[in-house]
């Protein structure tokens, strides 16, 4: 399953990325595998959405998050 | 002052590295540029207990070493060359304790690179409030470092901090993080063999970036790049492995340093606040109601002081001429550089107000939430949702705004930004528009309630936003990039704003107006006086000589003849000379020789246009007379064809004319100072040019 696919108030554990350069970029965010998010909202238009991870809110957009796969 | 030696303050965003810098230095700091790239260099000098007074530089504030964007690049440039003018002997990393996990990947990288540091804690409170207990002692014998809990907002802990940059060696102490050599087995040593290079880590940054570094030559590159080739090294492999080690041994540290109370089940307040200002149609609904707030007292409360600004300038004009003796040097010093200085610095109350309320709406958190809300859809024209708050300055003063663009963090999109925000209707529009729209509109109303005249004016700020969103997705695929747009964007907590940071901002930012496009706009209005003061050869004479005979000294008033001669002189002075000399391109918008110097002095800034039809249709220009430069505009007749020269299409290609065209050198100056380079505002001036040109050309020619 896709972070992106996740509705608000769910939560996920990160397993694995799939695209090598995002997930350079998201763990440096704090998104590591074995991490749990909290999905927080998603913008008025559906689009980015907001997570909690490691303690604070991260927005990313879903293009993004489909990046994520939880386990 | 070059200062005893120099600290680098380090940290991610929202850390609170600003606040601590501004706590450290107070007014005491200068904004220049690092070397060779576009990025705002704050230094500052802070005085220790022991006397010694060091130097202060403000880093950009960036999440890892990898740089997502060309500022966040300087933080390597400096820490990696030792020749580098921003070198530091001592970094101060400033950590959010709140979210210490993330925070300390950014300084187990600084650590590797072997320059001594100081962890300065920040937000101890905040982290509490969120039921974390932190171990200062813990972290700071497992790191190896000074730990210093401060609260940068209440100015606490600085005095330790202080002492403890007195304490702080030239040696580095901190603990060994990660093992680099394992990262690229025999890659790192054969780099830092070959190029002299004495840590691993830094080895290892070079196989990453040695194509953006600057201090590298090309031979040094081309080699670095055999070399990973020789080991087949995959930069993004190894930055996902380094990344994952580092967390590794975060995790260790972290483990018996923090405890978490469990306390889950209370919901944050900046969660509560979140549901209701993002919230589907409130989020929309207060956001709307914010802006209209800014935009109102833009305008409001910027009246009283510019107006005093105004004054001030007219009543120092006027003493000097009284006062000064008479002649070309007083004449130049008053009509050519004072009024170029009015010019500038009546932007100052718009100027300050704007980046107050910018600056608040940064500092609350609220700002991360507008980005949030609206990047869907300045994502489909090409833009960010960063983009937004600039293009809503823009309504009031593209200046300001272009220098708001910072914020964007994609080069891209702050570069499509700054070329559409001067198409926004600005305030100095407004005088131009208010005058011609008077002038041919009819003051009827439609539907029994409506204001035509109000309809032209909202139709012209509805197409300066929808030219605005065309030309960006013009610019969408005409600008090239090599950075991957990211959206990846910490929400910070929502928190007062700092009203000392507030008015910092303030300072800062008018001090650079003032500075730097001042310059320009003094300049120009030196070059334009000239202009318009002198004309070749004896033309002037005779025109002095002309109007001494009695034919007119008994026909007219002395104010009359003046208002003539002036007029008269005008037409013959060189700005005149090149109104005439323009004609023939304007001539098919419907211009004549002498909008055409209206459209040459007004280059300077658009209300100028008022001003220079005012002098050339002799009446005096300011808003008081303003009912009589219509009249006169009115009565203005082709002296060939006897037909009234303002008709209803030469009004409004000439409102079209400056809605697109970029009539303003402050602007100008501005873009120039933003991106550093000549070649944007060279394509902005043209695209909005022939933009301006072109659209005045359909619209006169359907109209007459």
């Amino acid at each position: 399953m896709k972070l992106s696919q996740l509705e608000p108030g769910q939560t996920g554990i990160i397993k694995e990325f799939t695209d090598l350069e995002m997930s350079v970029k998201l763990m440096e965010m704090g998104c590591l595998p074995g991490e749990s998010i909290v999905v927080e909202r998603y913008a008025p238009l559906g689009d980015p959405m907001a997570i909690t991870v490691s303690g604070y809110q991260l927005s990313l957009r879903k293009l993004e998050a489909s990046t994520i796969i939880l386990q | 002052m070059n200062g005893d030696f120099k600290i680098a303050l380090i940290g991610n965003p929202n850390a609170g590295k600003s606040t601590l810098f501004n706590v450290l230095t107070g007014l005491n700091q200068k904004i220049g540029n690092f070397p060779g790239v576009t990025v705002d260099k704050k230094t500052g000098y802070s005085k220790l207990p022991d006397g010694r007074i060091p130097q202060i530089i403000d880093l950009p504030g960036t999440y890892s070493l990898y740089p997502k964007s060309k500022d966040e690049l300087i933080v390597m440039e400096a820490l990696a060359d030792k020749k580098s003018s921003v070198h530091p002997d001592l970094i101060v990393f400033v950590a959010d304790a709140s979210n210490l996990k993330r925070n300390l990947l950014l300084y187990t990288q600084i650590a590797d690179l072997k320059i001594p540091v100081i962890i300065a804690l920040n937000m101890m409170d905040l982290a509490k409030r969120n039921g974390l207990e932190i171990s200062v002692d813990a972290l700071s014998r497992k790191l190896g470092v000074q730990v210093i809990p401060i609260s940068a907002r209440n100015q606490q802990g600085i005095d330790k901090l202080k002492e403890a940059i007195c304490n702080a060696g030239k040696i580095p102490l901190q603990v060994e993080s990660i093992e680099v050599e394992a990262l690229a087995p025999g890659l790192v040593q054969k780099i830092q063999a070959e190029m002299m290079v004495d840590l691993p880590y830094v080895a290892l940054q070079f196989a990453h970036q040695h194509e953006q570094l600057h201090f590298l030559s090309a031979d040094q590159s081309d080699r670095i790049e055999e070399i990973e080739q020789e080991f087949s090294f995959h930069s993004q492999k190894a930055q996902a492995a380094e990344t994952i080690a580092r967390y590794n041994f975060i995790n260790e540290v972290l483990y018996d340093t923090i405890t978490r109370k469990i306390d889950a089940k209370q919901e944050t307040v900046s969660n509560r606040i979140d549901k209701v200002l993002t919230h589907k149609i409130f989020g929309f609904l207060i956001f709307f109601v914010i802006l209209l707030l800014i935009f109102q007292s833009i305008f409001a409360w910027s009246e009283y002081p510019m107006s005093l600004i105004e004054q001030l300038f007219v009543w120092l004009g006027e003493a000097g001429h009284q006062y000064l003796p008479a002649g070309v040097f007083t004449d130049l010093l008053i009509d050519g550089i004072l009024a170029g200085l009015s010019g500038v610095l009546v932007f100052i109350p718009q100027i300050a107000i704007l980046f107050a309320f910018i600056s608040i709406l940064e500092d609350t958190g609220y700002m991360a939430r507008v980005t949030f809300m609206m990047d869907k859809i300045m994502r489909k024209v090409g833009l960010s949702g960063k983009s937004v708050v600039p293009m809503i300055g823009g309504f009031a003063c593209a200046v300001p705004s272009i220098m708001s663009t910072r914020n964007i963090e994609s080069w891209k999109d702050r570069m499509i930004t700054i070329m559409v925000t001067p198409l926004i209707t600005c305030s100095a529009r407004l005088p131009v528009y208010t005058l011609l729209i008077s002038l041919v509109v009819p003051d009827e109303k439609v539907f029994g309630f409506i204001n035509l005249q109000g309809i032209v004016l909202m139709s012209l700020y509805v197409l300066s936003i929808i030219s605005a969103i065309l030309v960006a997705l013009v610019m969408k695929y005409i600008i090239k990039s090599r950075e991957r747009g990211y959206f990846i964007m910490e929400l910070p907590v929502y928190r007062m704003p700092r009203w000392n940071n507030v008015a910092l901002t303030m300072y800062e930012k008018v001090k650079t107006f003032v500075l730097e496009a001042g310059k320009v706009i003094v300049a120009v209005s030196i070059v334009l006086w000239v202009l318009a003061s002198y004309g070749p050869g004896e033309r002037f004479k005779q025109i002095e000589k002309e109007y001494q005979a009695t034919e007119f000294t008994e026909r007219y008033s002395p104010e009359e003849l003046d208002r003539l001669k002036a007029s008269s002189k005008l037409e013959n002075s060189y700005a005149g000379i090149l109104g005439k000399s323009i004609e023939p391109v304007i001539k098919p918008l419907g211009f004549d020789w002498k909008i055409g110097i209206a459209l040459i002095t007004s280059f300077a800034a658009r209300e100028v246009f008022v001003g220079t039809i005012a002098t050339i249709y002799s009446v005096d220009g300011d808003d008081a007379h303003m009912e009589s430069v219509r009249e006169k505009m009115q009565s203005a007749k082709d002296p060939e064809t006897g037909l009234p020269v303002f008709t209803a299409a030469v009004a409004f290609s000439l409102m079209i004319f400056y809605a697109f065209a970029m009539q303003c050198i402050s602007t100008i100056a501005i873009v120039y100072r933003e991106t550093k380079h000549w070649k944007w505002p060279a394509i902005q001036f043209a695209y909005m040019t022939g933009m301006a040109y072109i659209s005045s050309l359909i619209v006169y020619q359907l109209m007459k």
